[in-house]
């Protein structure tokens, strides 16, 4: 026992010299940084993977009529799209960004449980791998929607659900290790002095979405675990012949589904919060405010769920309490956008492009949060639902919210990661891509809903033809604008011009008194925080 | 202030994560294989799915095995130990949280699903209409399409279950009190009996399961009565499991002398987990069994 201990300290010292060589490095790391770095890449696979199926699904809407897949295989690449982009894509994304940038912003060395960390990220890839691997048996894969309603997940659906189900629950199963491990490294690793009302709003942000996490992601288990007894074992939690409802499904999976929506984009609200002022070069407008107003949506999020369920026939109190609460979201988020404008207000502005995906973020989040108090509208959304306008609505928060801010959060931070800058004119050229792109793909769908053109159909009225052809192809090029990204990312890992430990004049937070690229554990020491 | 933080413990690379995540992995893969495989009769599956079993055992090993020696040779600080039991307690709500949907799917069948389909509220034609002859009572002894079972008594085994769970908690508090005062005896004294009366609750639960299913016809596709009762104590069971093999690996540890009078995480989280287990049972017992 002697000699082991001996070992282990030895090996412990060694380690913090620098990073392991080769393959193992990556599989067996307990760094912050790599499994950060992990997570980052991961993301942006799954990012390609579901934008490829969003590519077969603007094909295949370019003309009315059937002319690519077959409807069955178009119902499988959105419920999949959707899936891969929730859980694969956005999710892991902001878990990499936590993983890197928590330690850092609060001066710890690294994350409080680093083993438990390596084993949150390396279930998602296999967890993917079950996922995908339905889509090539028999019946295929998963085709009822991210959603997954009963009776279409369990009397209709393919035998491939059950792999479905399962890859759900180990997702599940990482997101809530990925929380309580950001949770309790906010809790217990902060430098001395670095108080919580001190704390960058992006590790706010986490504490609470980190929260959220823990809370929602095991009713999901609880839902998917119900659609699986249905379905394989004779249940009738969803069927009202055993005496269950459909509509329960519904509840269950919406008291799951709107926290998340939360999940997805509170951290979004940290990121702007730390790239507004560093380019206004000035100090955030408002900054207990954020705090409350996060803490706010998380506590609405809970109260909202059946908004997405206006339509199912519900008591008319049940419509107006859901209704009047989800309107209420609109202040605190209100109080958001305000507080970033007035940071801009008589700023010093300088728009390179993390600033320029923020300001975007700003504007087409707040579209998005627009379109969503439309839908909000018990009586309107009776016309809305399940329409394109539903479509148009989540993808401005999601793509042009949650997606640019991650790229934004990529560009400021790159440098800090890399040690070297990134290519200005690359990236102002991925920007402008990416925005026009993305208005011509998703502002028209806005128009098709109000027009009654339904969602997840992968054929429509002759009428709907024009709008559909102009936002496939701002689909292929919002899809073709994201390579410019990997571009990018590539040339910057591999050289460049060197960053300085702050390359953004305005930038505050501990990360930049670190070197750029910062050490293999980040505080070994902790530094005072004034 | 800086001395509480000149200990931070930043672990060695580990191969522990990845066999866990590859266990995952099997047991992911295989259970859906198997649940697919049922009405088939092909068993591929399970073999994947018990090799995956095997593979996550195998790990719990062998991790428990590094963090206790790591533990044991002082690596650990103090905001080693608090981030331990902020970890479990937030783990403990999320099982909490996962207990939550099915109490929920139960408490929305009984005062909503149910009396609907009996045409409460603004649903006399669903009423009407779908299954005329159905009546809205709770426990659903006779479903919508007409599958009858009977209810579960709450007065014979439940009690008696109850009883059993109730104590162990008392005991397993007797053995956390006698190591706080570091009476070793006592400890062996009644952290055995907390494991023998969570053996017995078990037993218990299997002789109720064999009777609802061989003599009272309740079985786990006897409509939503049935699928709510068989999930949630069937739920709280696994969880009962684990904490007696919780319960076993720290009679084992307080046998070998590794908790001390002020440093016993472990035995703490297994005694948390223990009563929450408690908790849930005692929900169980009233929602369930009792209205």
């Amino acid at each position: 026992m002697s000699t082991l201990t001996q070992d282990q300290i030895a090996a412990h010292d060694e380690h913090h010299h620098g990073a392991p060589k080769g393959i193992m490095r990556w599989i067996l790391t307990t760094n912050h940084k790599d499994i950060g770095t992990l997570y980052l890449w991961f993301s942006f696979i799954m990012f390609l993977t579901g934008g490829a199926m969003a590519m077969v699904i603007r094909a295949e809407l370019f003309q009315p009529g059937l002319q690519l897949v077959e409807p069955n295989f178009f119902n499988q690449m959105t419920t999949v799209h959707g899936l891969i982009m929730v859980f694969g894509a956005v999710m892991p994304a902001f878990t990499g960004l936590a993983n890197w940038l928590i330690p850092m912003m609060i001066g710890a060395p690294d994350m409080a449980l680093p083993r438990m960390n390596n084993w949150s990220f390396w279930i998602l890839p296999f967890a993917f791998t079950i996922l995908l691997s339905s889509l090539f048996m028999e019946g295929g894969g998963p085709n009822f929607g991210w959603t997954f309603y009963a009776p279409l997940s369990t009397t209709y659906s393919p035998d491939s659900t059950a792999l479905f189900v399962f890859s759900i629950h180990i997702m599940g199963i990482s997101s809530i290790m990925g929380a309580i491990n950001v949770i309790v490294t906010i809790v217990n690793l902060r430098a001395p002095g670095m108080t919580w009302m001190k704390l960058p709003l992006f590790v706010w942000t986490w504490l609470i979405t980190a929260f959220l996490l823990i809370a929602v992601m095991p009713v999901l288990a609880g839902a998917v675990t119900m659609v699986l007894t249905d379905k394989f074992f004779g249940t009738s939690f969803f069927e009202a012949a055993g005496g269950g409802d459909p509509v329960m499904f519904q509840h269950i999976f919406w008291f799951f589904g709107h926290p998340e929506v939360y999940i997805m984009i509170l951290p979004s609200f940290g990121i702007i919060s730390a790239i507004v002022p560093a380019f206004s070069r000035k100090p955030l407008f408002g900054y207990a405010s954020m705090v409350y107003a996060t803490a706010s949506i998380a506590i609405l999020s809970f109260l909202v769920w059946a908004h997405h369920m206006f339509t199912t026939g519900m008591p008319v109190f049940a419509e107006l309490f859901f209704m009047y609460c989800t309107m209420l979201i609109a202040v605190p988020t209100g109080v958001k956008v305000f507080n970033w404008v007035a940071t801009m207000w008589r700023g010093s502005l300088s728009f390179e492009t993390p600033m320029l995906f923020a300001v975007a973020f700003i504007i087409l989040f707040t579209i998005g949060g627009f379109s969503g108090l439309m839908l909000a509208i018990t009586p309107a959304d009776f016309q809305y639902h399940d329409t394109y306008f539903v479509v148009a609505h989540f993808h401005y928060v999601l793509v042009t919210g949650a997606i640019f801010s991650i790229m934004a959060a990529a560009y400021y931070w790159l440098p800090k990661w890399t040690g070297h800058m990134y290519s200005e004119r690359l990236g102002q050229w991925h920007f402008w891509c990416s925005v026009i792109s993305v208005n011509v793909l998703f502002f028209p769908m806005h128009f098709l809903g109000l027009a009654g053109m339904p969602r997840r159909i992968p054929d429509y009225s002759i009428q709907f033809a024009d709008v559909n052809q102009i936002v496939s192809i701002g689909g292929f090029a919002f899809g073709l604008s994201q390579l410019i990204f990997l571009v990018l990312v590539i040339k910057c890992i591999r050289g460049g011009e060197k960053a300085p430990a702050k390359p953004w004049e305005g930038s505050e937070g501990l990360e930049w008194t670190l070197p750029s690229p910062a050490p293999y554990h980040s505080f070994t020491t902790p530094p005072e925080v004034k | 202030m800086t001395t509480k933080h000149e200990t931070y413990y930043v672990p060695a690379q580990s191969a522990w994560p990845i066999v866990g995540a590859i266990g995952l992995f099997l047991i992911a893969f295989g259970a859906g294989q198997f649940v697919t495989q049922l009405k088939s009769g092909n068993s591929g599956g399970g073999y994947i799915l018990f090799a995956g079993i095997a593979v996550i055992l195998f790990m719990l090993v062998g991790w428990f095995r590094t963090v206790i020696q790591e533990s044991m040779t002082g690596l650990y600080s103090h905001q080693m130990d608090r981030s331990f039991r902020q970890g479990m307690s937030w783990f403990i709500f999320s099982e909490v949280m996962f207990f939550a949907a099915f109490f929920g799917a139960l408490f929305y069948a009984r005062m909503f699903a149910v009396p609907w389909l009996g045409g409460a509220s603004n649903n006399a034609m669903t009423h009407e209409i779908l299954w005329p002859n159905f009546e809205a009572v709770w426990p659903l002894l006779t479903t919508p399409d007409g599958t009858k079972t009977t209810a579960m008594p709450w007065n014979g085994l439940p009690l008696i279950n109850t009883i059993v769970l109730l104590t162990s908690s008392v005991t397993l508090h007797f053995a956390h009190i006698s190591l706080e005062k570091g009476k070793r005896s006592a400890i062996i004294l009644w952290l055995g009996l907390t494991i023998l009366l969570g053996i017995s609750f078990l037993a218990l639960q299997v002789a109720e399961y064999r009777h609802a299913y061989e003599e009272m016809g309740l079985t786990l596709t006897s409509g939503i009565y049935g699928n709510t009762f068989f999930l949630l104590t069937g739920f709280h069971g696994m969880h009962v499991t684990l904490g007696t093999i919780f319960l076993l690996v720290l009679f084992f540890r307080v046998l070998k002398g590794h908790f001390s009078v002020d440093k016993h995480f472990a035995f703490q989280a297994g005694s948390w987990y223990w009563h929450f287990v408690d908790v849930v049972w005692l929900c169980l017992f009233i929602f369930v069994y009792v209205l």
